[in-house]
């Protein structure tokens, strides 16, 4: 029997088997019913410290891996990039090291750079868990939109999963397409020509230039944040055409030939990307992401925190002796 | 491994006597049917828990709740052990105040798995009485936990292995003794 690690860290879903994947959906499974206890509270992580480092605003993300890291009993520390010494022009590393050197055992870290992550992964002892670094990976969003297309679907694997919207700017789309594809999910991609990344189609995945070949093709659509910025820097002509061509309205659902489930990674334009009808309406798991959004971080630093390789040995022959 | 070194404690029909004996003493100590509730450890303790279910709904016409726990996130080594065990299904159906819980499982070794599973009810509701039965007590206690409710006993040494088969997951049931099948 192979014990399953993830390692010391979690970068992205690039890095991860078809194993280590379905490890941390199936891990998250029992960590839903502690979210749902009157004491929602585990003694798992008791005694380890976490720090949630975040060079960039967010409020879903950090506030749901604080929520996993409390549920877990963990101690944790939110660092804001404003007003903290990085805006003094301490470095990365610098910050990290003095953070370590107060003995802390993980870090989750979201940053403006791709590949932020794993630079700092590469240069401090503790664990890692990348909470969205640039254009990169945004590693637990894509296995959080995964569990939930499980849950309502009972698979994820030979389902077509279309991602809408800005892909070339989108970690969400990357770590999206990573994940579906080692699970065996077949994935597309839909979305303006200027916010489509060059050699996509490399990936493996199908690209649709039009939404209503992507309705008519997929099962799952995941649909993305529409950065309003984007149109100032010209990407896109204007929100209102963006809308026209590309909107996920109920309109387009009903000519859909079978019922599709869509996921928002939050937060949502309303009437940019996708319709208020569709979001609130019944094809919509959106709140359902966010639950397990919680579930899925809880699962990711229950798996990496003490995840020791040398300790593989110990933990193999415990489990044996238990079952 | 060769059998030679297996000994049987309990064969099928051991476990089905030991089984009545235990429902007897669970109602008992309950003192009726009105205020239990069966948590089973996984695995085997919760297929255990289910076979005392049905046993009781036979008998006294009562349906108990049932309920599972898997004790995982309470462990006192998992700052110790290397990746992670697998965590199952936790899953108690009513609230525990003021009920009678019974903890069922299969094997009593240490202790360990006991403390963590009260520390875990306690997380669930304030239940009047909590006991513990369990199919096999091994001695080698490392805690002051007792079970009140035993089907067989055994002082098995510390390299030994106590092995319950139950027919849910290895289609027979028995509880044997591998000498020497710790490794």
């Amino acid at each position: 029997m192979t014990v399953l690690s993830l390692g010391k860290d979690l970068l992205g879903l690039e890095y991860l088997t078809k194993e280590q994947i379905e490890l941390i959906l199936d891990t998250a499974e029992p960590f839903k019913e502690v979210s749902e206890r009157t004491i929602k509270k585990v003694p798992t992580l008791r005694g380890k410290t976490i720090v949630n480092l975040f060079f960039e605003a967010s409020t879903r993300t950090r506030i749901s891996f604080e929520f996993a890291e409390k549920r877990l009993s963990a101690d944790t520390v939110n660092v804001a990039a404003l007003g903290s010494s990085v805006q003094k022009g301490e470095s990365l590393v610098d910050t990290a090291r003095n953070l370590e050197a107060m003995r802390i055992d993980m870090v989750v870290m979201r940053h403006p750079s791709s590949g932020a992550a794993k630079f700092l992964a590469e240069r401090i002892r503790s664990n890692v868990v990348n909470g969205g670094d640039g254009m990169h990976e945004h590693p637990t969003q894509g296995l959080l939109d995964m569990l939930t297309i499980r849950d309502r679907l009972g698979k994820v694997g030979g389902l077509k999963v279309c991602i809408c919207g800005d892909i070339l700017h989108s970690r969400v789309a990357r770590s999206n397409v990573w994940g579906l594809l080692k699970v065996g999910a077949d994935v597309a991609v839909c979305g303006p020509q200027s916010l489509m990344p060059g050699g996509i189609e490399e990936l493996g995945v199908i690209v649709f230039r039009r939404i209503e070949e992507a309705i008519e093709w997929a099962d799952v659509l995941n649909v993305l944040r529409l950065q309003l910025e984007r149109m100032e820097a010209g990407y896109i002509p204007s929100i209102g055409e963006y809308y026209r061509v590309f909107g996920v309205t109920l309109e387009r659902l009903e000519r859909a030939p079978r019922e599709l489930l869509i996921l928002h990674p939050g937060p949502m334009n309303r009437g940019v990307e996708i319709d208020s009808r569709v979001a609130d309406g019944p094809h919509s798991v959106i709140l359902h992401q966010v639950t397990n959004g919680v579930a899925i971080r809880m699962a990711v630093l229950y798996l990496l925190a003490g995840g020791k390789p040398e300790l593989a040995e110990a933990a193999k022959g415990m489990q044996e002796a238990e079952t | 491994m060769s059998p030679s070194e297996r000994q049987t404690l309990l064969d099928a029909p051991g476990v089905a006597g030991a089984l009545e004996r235990i429902v007897q003493q669970v109602v008992e100590f309950a003192g009726g049917t009105e205020r239990l509730v069966l948590v089973g450890i996984q695995r085997r303790g919760a297929d255990l828990a289910q076979r005392l279910a049905h046993m009781i709904a036979a008998r006294w016409g009562t349906a108990v709740p049932l309920g599972v726990m898997d004790i995982t996130l309470y462990r006192d080594d998992l700052q110790t052990v290397g990746p992670r065990p697998i965590v199952g299904e936790t899953r108690l159906p009513v609230d525990l105040d003021h009920r009678c819980v019974m903890i069922v499982d299969d094997v009593l070794y240490t202790g360990r798995t006991i403390r963590a599973a009260m520390d875990q009810l306690a997380d669930f509701g304030r239940p009047a009485r909590i006991g513990l039965c369990v199919l096999v007590d091994r001695g080698g206690r490392e805690l002051p936990i007792q079970a009140d409710i035993v089907g067989t006993k055994v002082d098995a040494h510390a390299d030994d292995m106590v092995d319950v088969l139950v027919n849910e997951l290895d289609g027979r049931d028995a509880v044997e003794l591998v000498k020497g099948g710790k490794t």
